[in-house]
């Protein structure tokens, strides 16, 4: 067992070091404050190939490894967490969907136009009365003639209006099973943005991550192609399930950059920082507080690590995928506000990037699937 | 068109600087960069492709390690990628270098070389004219611009207050500085390419028409006295006045230390 990164990932993570310092660092706070859809630097990833990094060259990706991908997003994260949920989305949502259940045509329409960066990707599975809850839903689509056509609305969509393509999971049929409750089965559907009847209702202003557009999305007899159907009609729930287990990959590397961040600031703040005559890392407090963090953190990496491993070499990686959401989202919520604290007065200042980090740490513990979800993943393959 | 750029792996000042006991650079215990003129001179050479089509080559001498420069260059978008890597080419002074790179690039055809202009670590500004009269090429040094107008290159020399367009016929060489452009960032895939495919790696043997006596650590005029890190300021003095009275305690100051 060798955990040392090869040259290549190295040299990978180098790179996205370096573009998050130079180019989205800068504009971090101003993300935040204005809560700005970062559509520049989006075009500037767009150029470097990074909206694209784990997809194959011949469907215009750069033809890396899940692991690439996530370093990528923490490395983005550790200085602007919205701009790490931009990359997340759109290629664990959009693209890998489309990779994994699209036939040759959608790849060829879809995931060359979402992997070069041309278009922006989003995923709609959320409904006001459906969170956890998937069967809870209510959006339909019927078939008509060679037309699906979808009625009824997704909440809290991350890329929501910025995107081009939106995977949208809606009913397509109800059965009842042998003891007559019934069953909603879902079908996954690609739907461009500009279809007839497709538009977006009203933008969340969230607590953290504000620089990413969060709608809600209204179908009012919208009428996609028929051939927009993605993988097989009835399918749409284990197609979600499968598309979230690798979102969550994505958002396990957000909090885990996120807390690494956090981190960096305390190690560079609390030495300068004096207090009772000198700098509050020389004190036993603050010492005892930034090792307990750091040991939190690579336990995190390894497990965000491991799980993007184990979506480059195996079939299903629920577990891996959900150990890795729920500890290192649990580690980024705990760090930024044990830093914050580190920070004092000045950690509650919104100058300082640790106030930020504080709120964009908490939604990592909520979406695509909560801590609890995580956990119900975990402990029912557990007592399986 | 054929452009060798030449490319050096240089300590990252960021990370400290040490010293081998003679006084030369403890390389392999040092964190590294490539050096800021050769990646402007890199992104000139990048560019010229793009432009006008060519075969990029990168270059370097140093420790084996020094192949990580070369794929990093790749993953820009070089097309091939030489490394000059002998114990016996050790502890080379610029005199030693230059030779050495000009006995490596006879192999090669080009019509073109672009070097930095200097290496953060020695800022010597000599190896690449050096390389230029091993060659017998005309060197334009400093370059602030670069053209291509049919077998001739147009070169804006920069000068501290002004500079020269100077024309030369290919083959030539042209050192670069840092201000020539905003070199690009690698790409993932670029990366993945570069570690893929193959570096060429040469040695003593390998050299054209080179003498012993002008390699290595023997063959280095240049004797190292003493070798130290930087020296830090103090923090200097820091006042906030009004105009008046900022030229007065700078007349203060000066008269103090004899200056006026």
């Amino acid at each position: 067992m060798d955990f040392a990164l090869d040259k290549k990932h190295e040299m990978a993570r180098s790179l996205f070091r370096e573009f998050a310092e130079n180019e989205v660092k800068p504009l971090a706070q101003e993300v935040d404050e204005t809560e700005e859809f970062p559509m520049e630097t989006v075009k500037k990833m767009q150029k470097l190939g990074f909206m694209g990094i784990p997809v194959p060259k011949e469907y215009g990706g750069q033809g890396c490894d899940p692991l690439t991908y996530v370093m990528c997003v923490e490395e983005l994260s550790k200085v602007c967490a919205t701009t790490g949920v931009v990359v997340s989305a759109h290629t664990s949502l959009c693209i890998d969907p489309i990779m994994t259940y699209g036939t040759e045509e959608q790849k060829q329409k879809y995931v060359k136009a979402l992997a070069t960066g041309e278009k922006l990707g989003a995923f709609a599975l959320t409904e006001p009365g459906a969170g956890t809850d998937a069967q809870g839903a209510v959006t339909k689509a019927v078939l008509d003639g060679d037309e699906w056509v979808l009625n009824g609305s997704k909440c809290f969509i991350t890329n929501g209006k910025v995107a081009d393509v939106y995977i949208v999971i809606a009913i397509t049929s109800v059965t009842e099973d042998k003891r007559g409750r019934k069953k909603k089965n879902f079908s996954a559907f690609i739907v461009d943005k500009g279809a007839p009847g497709f538009s977006f209702g009203t933008k969340e202003k969230k607590m953290g991550i504000r620089g990413s557009s969060t709608y809600e999305l209204i179908f009012e007899d919208c009428r996609i192609p028929k051939e927009n159907l993605l993988g097989t009609e009835g399918k749409g729930f284990p197609i979600a399930m499968h598309t979230l287990d690798g979102g969550r990959i994505g958002i396990a590397a957000q909090a885990l950059g996120i807390a690494e961040g956090a981190l960096d600031r305390a190690v560079a703040y609390t030495k300068e920082r004096k207090q009772f005559g000198r700098s509050i890392a020389q004190q036993q407090n603050t010492q005892f507080k930034l090792a307990d963090m750091a040991a939190r953190i690579e336990a995190a990496q390894l497990l965000v690590y491991k799980a993007a491993m184990a979506k480059a070499t195996q079939k299903v990686y629920s577990v891996e995928a959900a150990k890795a959401k729920l500890f290192a989202a649990e580690t980024a919520m705990a760090v930024t506000t044990g830093v914050v604290q580190l920070f004092g007065g000045y950690g509650y200042i919104r100058e300082y990037d640790v106030e930020r980090m504080m709120r964009d740490a908490k939604i990592t513990e909520i979406y695509e699937g909560t801590s609890e979800v995580q956990r119900m993943v975990i402990s029912g393959a557990l007592l399986k | 068109m054929k452009i060798v750029v030449c490319i050096k792996q240089v300590p990252d000042t960021k990370g400290g600087v040490k010293f081998n006991p003679d006084g030369t650079l403890d390389r392999a215990a040092m964190l590294t960069i490539m050096n800021p003129d050769d990646k402007a001179g890199l992104e000139a050479a990048l560019r010229l492709k793009e432009q006008y089509g060519a075969e990029v080559t990168v270059i370097t001498m140093g420790l084996p390690k020094a192949d990580e420069v070369l794929r990093e260059a790749m993953a820009m978008g070089a097309d091939k990628g030489i490394l000059v890597t002998d114990r016996v080419l050790g502890g080379a002074d610029t005199w030693a270098t230059s030779t050495t790179i000009a006995g490596a690039i006879r192999n090669l055809e080009y019509d073109l070389i672009i070097t930095g202009r200097q290496a953060i670590d020695g800022d010597t500004a000599q190896v690449g004219p050096q390389i230029a009269e091993h060659l017998g090429l005309p060197v334009i040094s400093y370059a602030q611009d670069i053209k291509i107008e049919g077998d001739s290159v147009i070169v804006q020399r920069q000068y501290e207050d002004r500079y020269h367009e100077l024309k030369a016929k290919m083959p030539c060489l042209i050192t670069a500085l840092s201000e020539l452009n905003e070199p690009r960032y690698m790409t993932p895939g670029g990366i993945f390419e570069a570690y893929d495919s193959e570096v060429t790696v040469w040695g003593r043997a390998d050299l054209k028409d080179v003498d012993d006596s002008d390699l290595g650590l023997k063959g280095s005029p240049t004797k190292i006295a003493k070798a130290s890190d930087k020296v830090r300021k103090g923090a200097g003095e820091k006042v906030n006045l009004d105009t008046d009275e900022s030229v007065a305690y700078l007349i203060g100051k000066f008269k103090e230390k004899h200056i006026i």
